[in-house]
């Protein structure tokens, strides 16, 4: 005998025992989404696929690091432009009190931000009741040597050679980042009211004869405005333009360096260089990243022999998939 | 108290108005409360500690937006959240607190919100009508002051109760005047939680009244099949019955949760490790290099010592590395998780179609540990078994009926078929005659009369309310289904139940109609475990008819009965070897004159106010002796869809499956055995069955000393690996058990075993039993239980259940799931997740949860990596920068980076990736091991990453540190300026990271080829682990057996044979790597071999 009883099937009776209507709203979507049917790409790791990748790897990397290291080994020979660097050692230009320490509105040519420089400057924020400009410790302590360069030649009459100022400095920064404050063509009137920084042996208005390179769009200080990343750094002084193809650009000889000395470095263990240098393709001189490459693409090759070779010795004896463990 | 008396108004004063607040928050208090709790969070308060510290200037080294942006955001997304949740709470309690309902006021009836409604107001209710707020009833429109309410917000079940007025209320009626004259004085307990206790006492024209809860309406009933009714409002608002029992939950955390919070605190004590080497670093680099350069490179106000500047700049540096734990981390993972539990809420494949039924995930939070699961608890009744009741067979008076011939498949088909049944009379007999034993029938016919007392007792002796719908059926509506069985066997056999008065019962007895009296009604009760009715039938004979267990029930009978007894005690034990449910039956008559003082005594216990639950009970057990036994039925209750394959497949996934069940041992042991928990090979199985703590001691310690003999002689049973890389617990040092054991413990016992003393011997047992069995256990026991195991075992537990009886277990189960089933919605709001068939558990665990684990890990794992190799580059650029905090990355990209440049990517990995497919899961339960073992993302993985996160930011920092030094670019300036150092950096970091992000599924690719190639590649494979072996046997003997093939689609056999190759060797790998039981492994191996 069997009679079912069912107490739930009897008292609900109603709509929600309805196969159809009710039941059909409830039942969820079936889209791939909600069904966790998505496509998807699996990789799955074999002898077969990884290590092809390791000596594709090695073989790209390899002569790709042999390249960069001759290139930048070669950049020697002072043809075409040279380009003329200051360096400086142990100079934390990285600091954060000291990367902080300037206002980009005042240097941006803000009016109100000229008479009222950023806080962020202090303690090199205000001078005797004025504001300084450009404000802040960057601007302070900017390099401020004078380097000249002479040929020497037979008749031991030195002769100068051409350093030209401008070209030095970011596109973007001379012409967005730095303007001189607004106001008529005098630029020591539109500077009225502020005070030179600190250290400084001139006022901004007065770093060049050249109205399009003096005040706050004087190349030299925009460059030193860029702050480096490391305490040990270069940054690009002059450019010596070729003159003509048939010359080279610094024929052999003797030159000499003159240097005014206004910058002091000895009391903070600091080192001031001056660097000569071409460029190629990949830029200046670094030997780093050619050696980078061709270390990691020779590891690689190698792991690629190592596997290769665990491979064939257990493949007999294991299945592949075992292999990638 | 009624609105009558003055001097009452003074006392209204202390009782709550009906107005009901779930709403947290109002318009002002909204922003305060809620920041207030936000910011009690850990992970907000210590962000909020952050941005403070950014505000300093001498140490922010970040500006205050790194912190503030994805504070805000974060803080914003969980108000509106939280605003959008209240604002649908203040729009139901609006809708609620606005219903109107006719109350008593000036002699009139009037229309009146239910936020007026007071204490002491009458009210009247129509039928169909919400109750709103916890009445005592006064009268009705039906006989007898009695009315008929459906409790369905209550308790979920959704049968209809009775509540009665007291006789002196009831003759009130619908007259308005007497009613608003009415100035009774109701003297009743506090406030409380209880839903079927209420006591207190009537006062009213100079007599009292007893009240208990038949005579009240809770607030959240629905009046059904009842005109009207009028009621005097007891509790109102909070204080109701159904306001006092919507407590808060409690707060579950995952595993993973603790885990994270334990290294997010490592993780600070590396951040302060790192900050004091920094500012070290800083104090001497200040006094020796900056020293020399304070012309260029000035001091701060009030910064002239270097020990200071040192001071200062550690916090600088906690603020840039704190990075390591971001914000994001805790929303990322709050959103991985809602995204899995709204998947289990989309699987078709949970969608119980027959009930419209979707899978729920009731809390967001816990996805994960559902890939954890080491032991299940799960009650019996309805998880296990449908709670579908079919009268089986029964025994009248020493005869069996109902012996069923040999084709028992075929029948349970023919009624699955043919559900639900027509219950009109003849084609029910016609039916009876295919398929059920013709001796019963033809003993009716005969007119035998034990046979016809019987039915008679069955039709009159149960709590069934029967209905007419429109179609003219009769419809009955009962608590519980086992009388439903019963009441509708007897109707098939001509003795139909046709309707009830509080007063009489009418049932039509082959053909004639009969009206009983019903003088008293002894009810059912967990002590009692029977009830009882007693009639006057039409020729004036009283008569006690009473059902209940057995084992209760043969302590009454008359010392006449002894043979009878022996003779149906061995029927009762035929059919519960057979897994039927049984009930004895039996009367006793009664002469007039016993009865009515019986029933003075009854009814003065009745009004008393001290004892009277006791008193009653005396008098009940009193008249309910001598009884004359007429013999017994046999229920059978039936299995859920899927049961056995279920527990299989989880028993594969080495998850321990606990039964705890209220119902009696046979029945569970037999339970036990259909779902194949228990089986004939087992090694032993213990029954412990002592009734005092001595004797269940002895019984466990026997136990134990039979476990660990027998494990030394048998060499080659099947290993239970246990899991023993948590043991740095207690004192349970634990063997690696030999054999199939079983353990069987009753309540009883079970109380004195949960004693402290005796309580590690009873976990130790239980954890090397492969199947536990707990019967007649309480609730609370069921809860006693799960905690043991919580505590003494660490491990991740889940209970299921679908009653109110698995509420607290399933409350103090790490994941609790409720079957939305047949005993009500209790379970289910109490759990954590809930569907509506057991089998579903297979795909929650082995599916979603699986998922749901190595989803998280694999987050995890590549979030801590993603966020050490960010920040560490801060710490070698350190080094570099005078160690003055200055940050590597321009600000708006520490800003950023966590919540748009890395975000997506690792956010759709945590959401969608899948290692293998649904079905190979399903099909390789062993998969499942990893999660127990903790083996994806624990101490150790946490360790890799954060070594591997530290090699990255080397790589980041140094390498173009190389490649930067003295650099110029191709047009000669120099571009090894801070801002280029930085992008490029900030770019090999998002590339590297995101391509990282394929590394680390890799990774657990490499770890676990998917395991469609493995089949082939193993197949040929002479070696197998005993442990594959020990899974292997168990289905083949469950396919034989074919207990399986009932149900419509087998599982694909062969493609369970392949997954017992698949797991082999990798099993063996994780337990190799893992824990400490290779020897043992590898001994049962060369046994094998």
């Amino acid at each position: 005998m069997a009679m079912n009883y069912n107490a739930k099937d009897e008292v609900d009776g109603g709509p929600p025992c309805a196969p159809g209507g009710t039941a059909k709203t409830r039942r969820p979507d079936n889209t791939a989404f909600k069904q966790q049917r998505l496509p998807a790409w699996q990789p799955i790791l074999t002898a077969g696929t990884v290590l092809p990748i390791f000596f594709i790897i090695g073989l790209i990397f390899i002569p790709i690091g042999i390249g960069i290291f001759v290139t930048s080994n070669n950049i020697r020979e002072i043809e075409g432009n040279v380009f003329m660097y200051y360096g400086l050692s142990n100079f934390y230009q990285n600091h954060r009190r000291y990367v902080k320490s300037r206002d980009d509105s005042q240097l941006n040519g803000d009016s109100s931000a000229l008479l009222n420089p950023s806080k962020e400057c202090e303690p090199y924020r205000r001078n005797e009741d004025k504001p300084i400009a450009p404000c802040g410790a960057i601007a302070n302590s900017m390099f401020n040597d004078t380097l000249e360069l002479f040929l020497i030649g037979n008749d031991s009459y030195p002769v100068p050679i051409t350093l030209k100022k401008k070209g030095i400095a970011w596109w973007t920064d001379k012409n967005v980042k730095f303007r001189n404050p607004p106001g008529g063509d005098n630029l020591e009137e539109r500077f009225k009211g502020t005070t030179k920084p600190v250290n400084w042996l001139k006022p901004v208005y007065m770093l060049d004869s050249d109205p399009d390179n003096n005040g706050f769009i004087n190349e030299d200080f925009i460059v030193w405005m860029r702050t480096a990343a490391l305490p040990t750094f270069r940054k690009l002084y002059r450019l010596i333009e070729r003159k003509s193809d048939l010359h080279p650009t610094l024929p052999a000889g003797r030159y000499s360096l003159n240097i005014t000395y206004n910058y002091p470095v000895h009391y903070f263990d600091g080192r001031k260089r001056m660097i000569l240098s071409t460029i190629s393709w990949m830029g200046g001189k670094n030997p780093f990243l050619g050696i980078a490459y061709i270390a990691v693409g020779s590891i690689s090759f190698l792991l690629g022999v190592v596997l290769l070779v665990i491979n064939h010795k257990y493949r007999n004896s294991s299945n592949t998939a075992d292999i990638t463990i | 108290m009624s609105n009558a008396l003055p001097q009452t108004n003074m006392m209204l004063f202390l009782f709550q108005d009906n107005r009901i607040h779930t709403s947290k928050y109002s318009i002002l208090t909204f922003l305060p409360i809620n920041l207030f709790e936000q910011f009690q969070r850990v992970a907000n308060a210590y962000f909020l500690c952050l941005l403070i510290l950014q505000l300093i200037p001498e140490i922010s080294s970040l500006t205050w937006f790194t912190t503030i942006v994805p504070l805000v955001l974060v803080i914003t997304m969980t108000a509106v959240k939280d605003a959008t949740d209240d604002y649908f709470r203040h729009k139901s309690d609006n809708q609620v607190n606005n219903r109107q309902s006719e109350v008593l006021i000036d002699s009139k009836l009037q229309n009146e919100k239910w936020m007026n409604v007071k204490v002491g107001d009458i009210i009247k209710l129509e039928n169909n009508q919400f109750v709103a707020a916890d009445l005592l009833l006064l009268s009705s429109s039906e006989p007898h002051g009695l009315c008929y309410v459906e409790t369905a917000e209550l308790d979920g079940e959704t049968n209809l109760k009775v509540r009665h007025a007291l006789s002196v209320t009831s003759e009130l009626g619908a007259d308005i005047n007497r009613l608003a004259r009415f100035d009774g004085i109701v003297v009743c307990e506090v406030p409380n939680n209880k839903l079927d206790k209420f006591m207190g006492i009537l006062s009213w024209k100079d007599s009292k009244h007893s009240l208990n809860n038949e005579k009240i309406i809770l607030r959240g009933c629905i009046l059904r099949n009842t005109s009207w009714c009028f009621g005097m409002v007891i509790f109102a608002g909070p204080d109701t019955k159904l306001m006092q029992n919507s407590g808060k939950t409690k707060f579950k955390r995952t595993s993973i949760d603790r885990l994270m919070n334990t290294l997010v605190l490592w993780i600070f004590g590396f951040l302060i490790c790192l900050g004091i080497i920094l500012a070290i670093g800083n104090s001497i680099w200040e006094s020796q290099i900056g020293d020399q350069f304070r012309t260029f490179l000035f001091w701060n106000e009030g910064e002239k010592s270097s020990v200071f500047s040192g001071f200062l700049t550690f916090w600088s540096y906690i603020i840039i590395l704190n990075t390591v734990v971001p914000i994001s981390l805790y929303v990322s993972v709050e959103v991985i998780r809602l995204g899995h539990s709204y998947f289990i809420n989309w699987d078709r494949k949970m969608y119980y179609s027959r009930k419209a039924t979707p899978a729920e995930a009731r809390t967001t939070t816990l996805s994960e540990e559902l890939g954890q699961i080491e032991y299940i608890f799960s009650d019996k009744t309805g998880t296990l078994t449908q709670n579908i009741m079919t009268f089986r067979r029964c025994s009248i008076n020493g005869r069996i009926y109902g012996e069923v011939p040999d084709d028992l498949d075929q029948k349970t088909e023919i009624t699955q078929k043919k559900e639900p049944v027509d219950f009109s009379v003849k084609s029910q007999v016609d039916r009876e005659f295919q398929f059920f034993d013709h001796n019963l029938m033809e003993s009716i016919k005969m007119g035998d009369p034990k046979v016809h007392e019987f039915l008679r007792v069955l039709a009159l002796c149960h709590t069934v309310m029967s209905e007419e719908n429109s179609a003219g059926e009769l419809i009955y509506q009962v608590q519980s289904p086992d009388e439903g069985a019963l009441v509708t066997a007897a109707r098939n056999f001509g003795f139909i139940f046709k309707s009830r008065t509080p007063e009489t019962i009418t049932i039509e007895e082959l053909g004639t109609l009969v009206t009983y009296q019903l003088l008293a009604f002894l009810d059912f009760n967990n002590t009692r475990k029977r009830m009882s009715v007693i009639v006057r039938n039409p020729e004036g004979q009283i008569k006690l008819y009473s059902k209940g267990a057995d084992t209760i029930l043969f302590e009454k009978l008359h010392p006449s009965n002894e043979v009878l007894l022996s003779l149906t005690s061995d029927h009762l034990s035929e059919f519960a070897g057979e897994g039927l449910r049984t009930l004895a039956i039996a009367y006793r008559d009664l002469d007039d004159k016993y009865f009515k003082e019986w029933h003075k005594m009854v009814e003065d216990a009745n009004a008393a106010t001290e004892e009277r639950d006791e008193r009653i009970a005396g008098l009940y057990e009193e008249i309910e002796r001598d009884l004359m036994l007429l013999g017994a039925t046999a229920v059978e209750d039936k299995l859920q869809e899927g049961v056995m394959e279920t527990v299989a497949s989880l028993s594969l996934a080495n998850i321990k499956i606990w039964v705890l069940t209220g119902d009696k041992q046979e029945t569970a042991i037999n339970i036990g055995y259909a779902c194949n928990m228990l089986t004939d090979d087992m090694n032993d199985v213990f029954v412990i069955a002592g009734n005092n703590a001595v004797e269940v001691r002895e019984e466990l310690r026997k136990a134990k000393e039979n476990l660990s003999g027998q494990n030394r002689n048998v060499s080659n049973g099947h290993v239970v690996c246990e899991k023993k890389q948590q043991l740095e617990l207690d004192s349970i040092v634990e063997e690696t058990v030999t054999g199939d054991y079983a353990l069987i413990i009753n309540g009883h016992s079970l109380a004195h075993a949960l004693e402290s003393d005796v309580k590690n011997d009873l976990l130790e047992l239980a954890c090397m039993c492969k199947t536990v069995v707990c019967c007649r256990v309480t609730p609370l026991q069921k809860a006693q239980v799960v905690e043991l195991v919580k505590k003494y075992r660490n491990a991740v537990t889940l209970a299921i259940g679908d009653g109110a009886n698995d509420v607290s277990m399933i409350k103090s189960a790490h994941i609790g799931v409720g079957i939305s089933g047949q005993e009500g919605l209790q379970a289910v709001l109490a759990s954590d997740y809930s569907f509506a068939q057991f089998r579903y558990l297979q795909r929650l665990l082995l599916v979603h949860g699986r998922w749901s684990y190595f989803r998280m890990c694999k987050f995890l794992c590549y979030f801590f990596y993603k966020n050490f190799a960010f920040t560490l580059v801060h710490f070698w650029f350190g080094f570099f920068c005078g160690f003055s905090a200055q940050t590597v990355y321009d600000q708006w990209f520490i800003t950023l980076f966590n919540i748009v440049y890395t975000s997506l990517p690792v956010l759709a990995m945590g959401i969608f990736d899948q290692d293998v497919s649904d079905q190979n899961s399903m099909d390789c339960p062993q998969l499942y091991e990893p999660g127990q073992l903790n083996l994806l993302f624990n101490k150790r993985k946490f360790f890799i990453c954060v070594l591997h996160g530290i090699y990255t930011s080397i790589a980041l920092f140094f390498i173009p540190y190389g490649a930067f030094y003295n650099v110029a670019g191709e047009d000669g300036q120099h571009i090894a300026d801070y801002q280029s150092f930085a992008v490029t950096m900030a770019t090999s970091l998002v590339i590297v990271v995101s391509v990282q992000i394929r590394r680390w599924q890799k990774a657990q690719k490499k770890a676990r080829p998917p395991s469609s190639q493995r089949p082939r590649t193993r197949r040929s494979s002479s070696r197998r682990s005993g442990y594959a072996f020990a899974h292997q046997e168990g289905y083949g003997e469950l396919i034989t057996s074919g207990k399986n093939m009932r149900t419509k689609n087998p599982p694909p056999t062969s493609g369970l044979e392949k997954t017992h190759y698949n797991s082999t060797s990798w099993i063996e790998n994780l337990c190799k790597k893992t824990t400490e039981t290779v020897s043992s492994f590898s001994q049962d191996k060369t046994v094998k071999l």
